[in-house]
């Protein structure tokens, strides 16, 4: 089906980068690891299905440092790709296209994701130490 | 009498063409609500032992809200995934085998998702 010989347009590499460009990627980043932590949600339910013991294991791999690594990304992801996804459904319905409000809404997207980040594991800590 | 496959090779629609992106968005608005009561709930549960966590999946809302939550997520990252693949991967055979092959993943651990959701609730 392709042509090689064909000119390509200019890809990634030439353009500089933007809040706009680079919350785009990163929405479709984030996307790919939720897809990772979508499976690691079924293994929790598994293992919580399947009893105390199995449920201590998992649990105690979240409680490592490495689990903990992997449950703040994931955290801070889901908020990214919900905040982001919120800023594409206003997209989709016609709103937020003039470049202010595309600046606008993108910081915001950044700020939310990374407060509402802060205040889960912040309750979490709390939960933990209570 | 032509395939739908036959009629975008001949250029014309094959008459879906808004299925996908609708099928995101709908998902998209499902889990917003979705998402936020899971980490609310699962930040409730953090140190709890495993008692707790059936007890809390055994009342049906929340057994209705985890099975509505595996759903959504399986379905939203099967579409997405393959919107990241279409972009990517450009061997028409290969395209194929992982596409397929998403969507079969994606439907495993849905399914795997639900049955642990009812073996919690129900399991006692």
């Amino acid at each position: 089906m392709s042509t090689p010989t064909r000119p390509l347009s200019p890809h990634l590499q030439i353009y500089k980068p933007q809040l706009t460009s680079v919350l785009s990627i990163t929405h479709r980043a984030t996307g790919v690891a939720l897809s990772a932590g979508a499976i690691f949600l079924v293994i929790w339910l598994a293992a919580a299905a399947a009893g105390p013991a199995r449920y201590a294991q998992v649990n105690a791999f979240l409680g490592s440092w490495f689990g903990m690594l992997l449950l703040i990304g994931w955290t801070w992801a889901l908020f990214f790709h919900l905040c982001n996804g919120i800023r594409h459904l206003a997209w989709d319905v016609g709103w937020g296209f003039e470049l202010p409000q595309l600046h606008a809404s993108g910081w915001a997207v950044v700020a939310g994701s990374v407060a509402l980040t802060v205040i889960a594991w912040a309750a979490g800590l709390l939960a933990m130490g209570g | 009498m032509r395939s739908t496959l036959g009629r975008v090779r001949g250029m014309g629609s094959a008459r879906d063409g808004t299925h996908h992106f609708f099928a995101q968005r709908l998902t998209a608005i499902a889990l917003v609500p979705l998402t936020l009561w899971f980490v609310y709930s699962a930040v409730g549960l953090i140190g709890q032992d495993n008692g707790a966590v059936h007890e809390w999946a055994s009342h049906q809302i929340n057994a209705c809200g985890l099975i509505a939550l595996v759903i959504a997520t399986f379905h939203h990252a099967q579409l997405g995934l393959q919107t990241v693949i279409e972009d990517y991967v450009h061997r028409e055979g290969t395209k194929f085998i992982v596409l397929i092959g998403t969507k079969l993943v994606c439907a495993a651990f849905a399914i795997a998702g639900i049955v642990a959701v009812i073996k919690l609730a129900f399991g006692g």
